[in-house]
């Protein structure tokens, strides 16, 4: 078993950075083009994985779990995050019958 | 060694699929399986108990929060209007350029190690709880009551207040 996680982590530590960079980009890129409120959610998501996954993989490499508690920590922030995002968007749906987020221009100025 | 690119593959696949589904519907099935590749990049890394929360929390809770929500507004059909293609090259540009600051930042530093567990029981269950009830008891109680807040707040942003309706 030891020898086994052994052989499959020998990954460096670029590599690790450079998927997680790009699935952040890809959630930002998510954020800037959609206008629908809840598949800009699902991108913050995205983003917040990919920060957790880069995380719990510094963790690895350092040997300090601190890392993995910090993970743990985002994973209870997201849930509050989105539990009061939904509770918003089903709000705005309830006034304006659109989750488009340029209904919602009010606050631009 | 492979398996980690493989994933890796999935996982950047998904991700895309997710921000270019039309259906929200299917973004957010896609979306699911994205967070089912990170699970199992978490096992790959032997972060066992991450492993199972992102699965259970993840996976059970959130995405079938968000699945609930889009039922629940009865937007599962494609009606989102387009945003304009200036917009979109613009969003583009702008993730495309994080991306690449990101990864010449990356290559200045060329020296890569790789990420090998020195010890072995560092992800289960038993270490991270020693940890997170000696070192970070204070930080684990305040998120209780950002807990605790949170499910106030959702409760009463989301009922219907009768004085203006």
């Amino acid at each position: 078993m030891e020898t086994l996680t052994h052989n499959i982590q020998a990954i460096p530590l670029n590599h690790y950075i450079l998927l997680s960079s790009i699935i952040f980009s890809i959630g930002v890129i998510g954020v800037l083009i959609r206008r629908n409120a809840i598949v800009i959610f699902m991108s913050v998501e995205l983003m917040l994985n990919s920060v957790n996954l880069l995380l719990a993989a510094f963790s690895v490499y350092r040997g300090d779990a601190t890392g993995q508690v910090f993970v743990f920590f985002i994973m209870a922030l997201a849930a509050a995050e989105v539990a009061v995002g939904l509770a918003i968007i089903v709000m705005i749906y309830r006034n304006t019958n659109s989750i488009d987020i340029n209904v919602l221009n009010r606050l631009k100025w | 060694m492979s398996t980690f690119y493989f994933i890796a593959f999935l996982s950047i696949f998904f991700s895309i699929l997710v921000i270019t589904a039309k259906n929200p519907v299917h973004s957010i099935l896609y979306l699911i399986l994205t967070f089912f590749t990170f699970t199992i990049h978490y096992v790959l890394l032997n972060a066992q108990f991450l492993a199972i929360v992102n699965f259970i929390v993840y996976m059970g809770a959130i995405l079938v929060l968000f699945l609930y929500t889009l039922m629940l507004i009865n937007l599962n059909k494609e009606s989102e209007p387009r945003k304009s293609n200036v917009v979109k090259i613009a969003g583009f540009i702008g993730g495309g350029c994080f991306l690449l600051a990101i990864v010449s930042a990356v290559k200045a530093f060329n020296g890569s190690q790789l990420v090998i567990l020195q010890d072995p029981n560092l992800g289960l269950v038993k270490n991270l709880g020693k940890i997170l009830f000696n070192e970070y008891l204070l930080p684990f109680e305040v998120s209780s009551i950002l807990l605790l807040s949170a499910m106030v707040g959702a409760v009463l942003l989301a009922t219907k207040d009768p004085k203006t309706t």
